[in-house]
């Protein structure tokens, strides 16, 4: 049994696409029970999100001055 | 003959799809719109002019990425500035002590997991929000850093983070697992459990 430390390094490998099916069934498995993964999973996926819009941010910002 | 395949490669139209990339790469380290615009203008010029160079050993990006390395070092030569923000170059040494033991006990379970989070898409556009993750993202150690940002901010792929920083693939897996935890936890800690909070304080 894969514990949450593995999971959360599996599901931040599936936010680059770099997990193999059998990695994603498990993260998809584990989930279903593990609401602390779960909130790990959608937050990464926000940051990356959060992440890329830094930029735009920073440029917005710096277009103002 | 090579030269011809080399020019194909550098058509302005291809050059342009490394636009952005170059673009966010330019603006973390010169924090200026003008500038980096310039500076990516001066690469894709170089690089354009100079395709007979190029061998396509590495890939065209990295290529560029070299180009530009160049000009935005012949900015902060010419610029008085002295402090120069340490972002994205100069940075090598240091893993980055800590590891996911802060996270996890020796079970690999949560030492005292993620929360859920209320409304993460209306803090993107609270400008407060962006100060408390600019902070979050310089608490990490430099190379963290500089990883979760060549991949997250300026969008270059995996290998190609790998190749920049030369990390091998597991411990790039390892550095932006780390990097993913480290930011979560801050912004719960600092945004996130904050907001609720002050929320309910109103309410009180």
């Amino acid at each position: 049994m894969r514990n949450c430390r593995d999971i959360t390094l599996l599901i931040s490998k599936e936010l680059d696409n770099e997990s193999t099916l059998a990695e994603r069934f498990a993260v998809g498995l584990h989930v279903l029970m593990c609401s602390r993964c779960k909130n790990f999973q959608t937050q990464s996926t926000f940051i990356s999100k959060a992440a890329h819009r830094f930029t735009e941010h920073l440029g917005e910002e710096i277009e103002k001055k | 003959m090579t030269k011809n395949i080399a020019e194909q490669r550098m058509s302005e139209q291809v050059l342009a799809e490394h636009r952005p990339v170059l673009f966010r790469y330019a603006l973390l380290q010169l924090r200026d719109h003008e500038l980096a615009d310039d500076a990516v203008q001066e690469t894709l010029l170089a690089a354009w002019q100079a395709a007979s160079n190029f061998e396509g050993k590495a890939s065209l990006r990295s290529w560029l990425i070299g180009i530009l390395k160049h000009k935005i070092a012949d900015h902060w030569r010419r610029s008085v500035r002295e402090v120069v923000t340490p972002e994205l170059d100069q940075i090598d040494a240091d893993n980055g002590a800590v590891d996911e033991d802060d996270f996890f006990t020796s079970n690999g379970e949560w030492h005292s997991g993620p929360s859920a989070w209320n409304d993460p898409e209306a803090a993107l556009k609270q400008q407060e929000f962006w100060i408390i993750y600019e902070t979050c993202q310089n608490n990490l150690p430099p190379q963290m850093a500089k990883v979760f940002m060549l991949r997250e901010l300026v969008g270059l792929k995996a290998d190609e983070v790998c190749r920049e920083t030369g990390l091998s693939t597991a411990n790039y897996w390892v550095t932006m697992h780390r990097a993913r935890l480290r930011l979560r936890e801050c912004l719960e800690i600092r945004w996130f459990n904050n907001s609720k909070s002050i929320k309910e304080s109103h309410h009180a």
